[in-house]
């Protein structure tokens, strides 16, 4: 009936209104009156014109082709998208929290205090280290955290020069991102051919300048670091820190421990393993959790509890590396995260990541006779596979993907990590029963029979979307990010 | 795949064509079409130093980031300013209108230190990395 494709601008026709308001019953001023006139348009702006029946239709029908993992599979490796129970968002909706403002004294908030103050200590317990602060908002805000505690704390030991920080080659592009914005240097080493840290090329990477290693374990490759402590040692014989890139701790939650693997810093994201919404911009969390000897450098204000049990912001921290940002960081999360991990316990929570490692070991098992599996060990949590065995007939990982799209599975994440050729990283998490498993492996099956004997479906997918394959390169040489009137 | 014997190549797939003292670079063929569409280059800057082995130049594909290592010491001289506006020229021609920067050599003996055809187009049949 109208075109799915219409803008709200297009739908717009002069003088059409979605409400009609009731003459005021103050008396009207003009706006030059109000506000002087060169900062007053000179033309009305180019807002669109609806009726509020057109307005709803359109937003609903904006908002039934998004994805999201409510709505299907979704298994996009190394961001955990696990689906969230609806439990948390109830109890995050609690008028308690809901109403509370963020200057309101600590008398009022004991609840909240609790909450929080408890949310760190079961993080430290999860994650085997000493404190932890909530403020970070997202992963990378709890790298950059973390970045700068370990400077703090290089710089209070009057090594100021320890800049250079090491970072693998398979990292997470965000590491060496936040080494540059914390002003410090990247020192990449190549991993080992079997996909793990070589530890030759770490022993000669460390010196006197070295700040820190940034590890993700398991690796972006779904490997677990077998040599991990190990790897800890050499870093903090040369005087550096450790850094845990918490973005794949949905794997060994009640199965090991990065603080007893020698990390010093590791940063939580909340929206991943701990089961708070994720995607379209957050918000997210990212607390993070050290060692002792970095407590004094965490930012302020810290939740603490008194003598007589109850619980207060301590701001008195002066080799606090201040505020990381507004308030509290993102309150409404941290409440999520908190449910999630009270419904769960201890023992929930190991189970949630023996059931990811399982179930990522069962797909890799079940496709790696038709796909290309780079590494012969079991996976952790997440799987790489490459599209090698289809590259003859011209297809690229990036068909394949576009193909998934067809028969409404979200793609994996594909061309990471960089130092796998046409990398296909699937991610499962535990949420999912293995009927929904069976039903991905048979259809990622489908495709690789299509690319034998019917190469262009692939090539041309995705068909049965809203808009067909788009052109990426033009997209990006040539944005083109706003909409004019035609003519 | 493309790999000219009158360049010079490096680990990291940069090409070298040596014109007196100075040396021609950019990404072998083999690279752009690992990296796929390529959507932005970063330039290095006109007279800057540069140091063999060191990031002189970023590549922005559709895939990913990438940085391209000076494969010699030296300044530079000249860089291509048409990828400003068309990066695509890389995916084109990546010997020819996809050249990078003109390194003025500090030391020309670091040349012995890159491949020939041969031994480069036998580093991308084991697999490139």
């Amino acid at each position: 009936m109208r075109s799915s494709a219409a803008l709200i601008f297009e739908l717009s026709r002069p003088g059409r209104l979605a409400l009609d308001l009731p003459q005021p019953d103050v008396p009207e001023q003009q706006l030059e009156d109000l506000i002087p006139a060169a900062y007053l348009r000179s033309e009305p702006a180019a807002l669109p014109e609806v009726s509020q029946l057109d307005l709803v239709r359109h937003f609903t029908e904006l908002s039934q082709r998004t994805f999201g993992v409510d709505s299907g599979f979704y298994p996009l490796g190394s961001c955990t998208m696990k689906y969230n129970p609806k439990v948390n968002e109830d109890v995050a909706a609690l008028p308690g929290w809901t109403g509370l403002h963020p200057l309101e004294g600590f008398r009022d908030t004991q609840g909240a205090l609790q909450l929080m103050y408890e949310l760190q200590q079961m993080l430290a317990e999860i994650s085997g280290m000493d404190a932890v602060t909530l403020q970070p908002v997202a992963g990378a805000h709890g790298e950059l955290t973390g970045l700068k505690l370990i400077r703090a704390y290089h710089r209070s030991r009057g090594e100021e020069h320890r800049i250079r920080v090491i970072v693998p080659d398979s990292a997470h592009g965000t590491n060496p991102a936040t080494v540059s914005v914390c002003g410090m240097e990247t020192v990449e080493i190549k991993s080992h051919p079997d996909g793990a840290i070589d530890l030759d090329a770490l022993r000669a990477a460390v010196n006197s300048d070295t700040a820190a290693l940034m590890l993700t374990n398991p690796s972006t490759l779904g490997l677990f670091e077998k040599n991990i402590c190990a790897v800890t040692e050499i870093v903090h014989a040369a005087g550096g820190l450790v850094y845990y890139d918490g973005a794949n701790a949905n794997a060994i939650m009640g199965l090991t421990r990065p603080g007893d693997m020698g990390f010093d810093v590791i940063h939580f994201n909340l929206h991943k393993t701990f089961s708070t919404p994720h995607g379209g911009g957050g918000p997210g969390a990212g607390p993070v959790g050290v060692k002792k000897i970095l407590e004094p450098f965490l930012p302020i204000p810290v939740v603490t509890q008194t003598a007589d049990g109850s619980y207060c912001f301590a701001e008195d921290r002066p080799l606090s590396i201040g505020r990381m940002h507004s308030f509290y960081g993102n309150f409404g999360i941290l409440v999520r995260a908190y449910a999630y991990i009270l419904t769960m316990g201890a023992d929930g929570l190991r189970q949630v990541s023996e059931d990811a490692v399982l179930n990522a070991n069962y797909c890799l098992a079940r496709l790696r006779d038709v796909y290309h599996a780079p590494f012969v060990r079991h996976c952790m949590h997440e799987c790489v596979l490459t599209s090698q065995k289809q590259n003859a007939k011209g297809i690229r990982t990036l068909d394949i993907a576009k193909r998934l799209l067809d028969y409404g599975v979200h793609p994996p994440t594909i061309y990471f990590p960089l130092i796998v050729a046409e990398a296909l990283m699937i991610e499962p998490t535990e949420t999912e029963s293995k009927e929904n498993l069976d039903a991905f492996v048979e259809i990622m099956r489908q495709i690789a029979r299509e690319a034998e004997e019917n190469p262009a479906l692939i090539i041309q997918a995705p068909t049965t979307t809203v808009v067909g394959r788009l052109d990426e390169a033009a997209a990006a040489r040539k944005p083109n990010l706003r909409w004019k009137p035609a003519g | 795949m493309l790999i000219p014997n009158n360049l010079k190549y490096s680990k990291e797939h940069e090409w070298v064509r040596v014109e007196g003292n100075n040396a021609v670079v950019g990404i072998s063929d083999y690279a752009q079409s690992q990296l796929g569409d390529i959507v932005f280059v970063e330039l290095p800057e006109l007279g800057a130093t540069v140091t063999a082995g060191k990031r002189f130049s970023v590549v922005e594909s559709v895939k990913a980031v990438s940085d391209i290592f000076s494969p010699v010491s030296g300044k530079i001289v000249a860089v291509n300013d048409g990828l400003n506006d068309a990066p695509e020229k890389i995916n084109q021609a990546p010997y020819g209108e996809g050249w990078i920067a003109v390194i003025e050599m500090s030391d020309s003996s670091q040349l012995a230190e890159l491949m020939d055809d041969t031994a480069y187009a036998d580093q991308v049949a084991k697999g490139g990395h």
